[in-house]
């Protein structure tokens, strides 16, 4: 069986890879900031095995190695700009290889999109040929080796030559690849602290709850708010709508639960567009177009962000009180 | 009610405010959190690496990466400019706008790893975006540039967020659906996501419109420089 275990090691193996490719031009903070990142990537399964049958050690070790990652990625950990050959010789080989180019290019969402729809299909009695956890993963990181593999033969090109190609983009993302999962964890950490029940606590007292315009006004605020603060919608849903969307839009005004959650939850995704900690959104494409504007993207879309919050506002108000 | 863990909130708004690099904000603004609310070094650590790798799901699309380092230096940004260049219907706003609805659409089917920054935008939509702007003005000057990439950006992102919504058995949905239940209130998975319809609609409008007054913009910025030259 395919499993997602498998997919992980694949990720940390070309962390290693561009650990390894750094050691060797002497670039010393980004060889140690991939290595580790490898390592954790490598040993991830058996800290959350450890981790569930008690055992709290090897995630201890990872929390100390991603404190160290923190500090390498602030100390001299620059983004080196992706150097991708000589400009006349990309261009000799655009014209000789023409639109074959695009083929493993639009290999990686044609065949995620068809294992998709065929791995509930691919079993073989008990014996599942994918995860079943995590379908699309899985399809995905199978698509990219094939897509790899159609490039390498089309390019000519070594594995190794892969490699290199995946380190110096690696290198070019630098630690904005990172950033989604220490946002991630940073998530994890307010929950855990009650930073939520905070906020909402703070909101609720705020309020002039007998008006049923500042509800929702406040509500929608709220999940925008609370969502630029965390950087996703997901974590800001519970705590506002338990804090301010349940006790006074559903149970004091009546309101529909479900136009409440629904629109409450897009209102939080217009303040996805709008933050700096959905970084897999508004951070890793600034690095990815190595754009210099680090809120380029931000910039790019908040119109459209703070027009549909307007809508999403109104609707919940016409559509939730019926 | 202990109100300190909020200074975490703080410490990233004042780190991003301050353009210290985010990586060490964030990491210092969770040790933060997590000593103000009481939390001991040894719980903080495995707190801290059991949510690290609990999320590396994020880190996925790094397995694009050889696949379009490889094609990169083949030329296939030059091939994408030359392509779309050669394509004289197709314009700017054209390219975007056909990228937003499929991209919504295809999303609303759950199909949302298929495109991304890193599969489809940098390889793909960004140097098309750039031909598709040099059919407008020519002499794209480096900021406009800028613009035009973040656009394609930002069109994904609008695209993404605003489809998968709609999809009955996107996590957003069944988050909802679960949050309620717990609270004692049954919906139907159906029943929540028709309600962010119309918002998918109107997401798809208002960013197409200001694809296009973009588009405008650039026209007019070359009409500008044209005039400024025949002086």
């Amino acid at each position: 069986m395919i499993k997602i275990e498998y997919v992980y090691w694949l990720c940390g193996a070309l962390m290693l890879a561009a650990g390894y490719f750094d050691f060797a031009a002497r670039r010393r903070a980004p060889a140690a900031f991939w290595t580790i990142l490898g390592l954790c990537f490598f040993a991830a399964d058996a800290v959350e095995a450890a981790a569930k049958a008690g055992n709290v050690l090897p995630a201890q070790i990872v929390g100390i190695a991603v404190i160290a990652l923190g500090m390498i990625a602030a100390s001299g950990l620059t983004r080196r700009h992706a150097d991708d050959g000589d400009a006349a010789q990309r261009k000799a080989s655009a014209e000789r290889l023409r639109n074959q180019l695009f083929l493993p290019a639009l290999a990686i969402p044609l065949v995620t999109l068809v294992l998709v729809l065929l791995i509930p299909r691919l079993k073989f009695g008990a014996f599942d040929l994918f995860d079943a956890r995590q379908p699309t993963i899985v399809a995905l990181a199978l698509a990219c080796v094939i897509a790899a593999a159609a490039a390498m033969a089309l390019t000519r090109a070594t594995p190794v030559a892969a490699l290199r190609e995946s380190s110096r983009l690696l290198d070019a993302l630098s630690w904005a690849a990172l950033l989604p999962m220490l946002l991630a964890m940073l998530g994890a950490v307010f929950a855990a602290t009650g930073v939520g029940e905070a906020v909402a606590h703070l909101a609720s007292a705020a309020i002039p709850v007998q008006s049923r315009d500042a509800c929702v006004i406040a509500y929608a605020l709220g999940m925008a708010l609370f969502t630029i603060i965390m950087g996703n919608a997901f974590a800001a849903f519970p705590v506002m709508t338990a804090g301010i969307g349940l006790p006074l839009l559903i149970e004091q005004h009546h309101a529909h639960a479900a136009v409440v959650g629904a629109l409450g939850m897009l209102c939080g995704y217009c303040g996805t567009l709008l933050t700096p900690m959905a970084a897999n959104y508004n951070v890793v494409p600034v690095a990815l177009l190595e754009l210099r504007d680090p809120n380029a993207v931000i910039r790019a879309q908040w119109p459209t962000a703070v027009v549909l919050f307007v809508v999403n506002v109104i609707l919940l108000d016409g559509l939730a009180f019926r | 009610m202990n109100y300190w863990p909020l200074l975490g909130i703080a410490i990233v708004v004042i780190g991003f405010a301050r353009r210290l690099n985010p990586a060490l904000v964030v990491v210092v603004a969770g040790i933060a959190s997590g000593l103000l609310a009481g939390l001991g070094i040894p719980e903080l650590l495995a707190l801290l690496g059991r949510s690290f790798v609990s999320n590396r799901a994020l880190l996925v699309l790094i397995l694009t990466l050889p696949t379009i380092g490889l094609l990169e230096r083949a030329g296939l940004r030059e091939r994408a400019h030359a392509w779309i260049a050669g394509l004289k219907q197709l314009t700017f706003a054209r390219l975007l706008v056909a990228y937003l609805g499929p991209r919504q659409i295809l999303s609303s089917l759950g199909l949302i790893s298929i495109a991304g920054h890193a599969q489809t935008v940098r390889p793909l939509l960004a140097p098309m975006a750039e031909a598709a702007a040099e059919k407008i003005d020519p002499a794209l000057d480096d900021a406009e540039r800028e613009r035009v990439k973040a656009l394609a950006a930002a069109t994904d992102n609008v695209g993404l967020f605003f489809g998968e919504d709609v999809f009955i058995a996107f996590g957003g949905v069944l988050l909802i659906q679960a949050f309620f239940n717990q609270h004692g209130i049954e919906l139907d998975p159906r029943s929540i996501a028709i309600w962010a319809l119309p918002t998918a609609v109107a997401a798809f409008v208002i960013h197409a419109v200001r694809i296009v007054l973009f588009q405008r913009r650039l026209s007019r910025i070359a009409t500008a420089k044209a005039a400024h030259d025949q002086d």
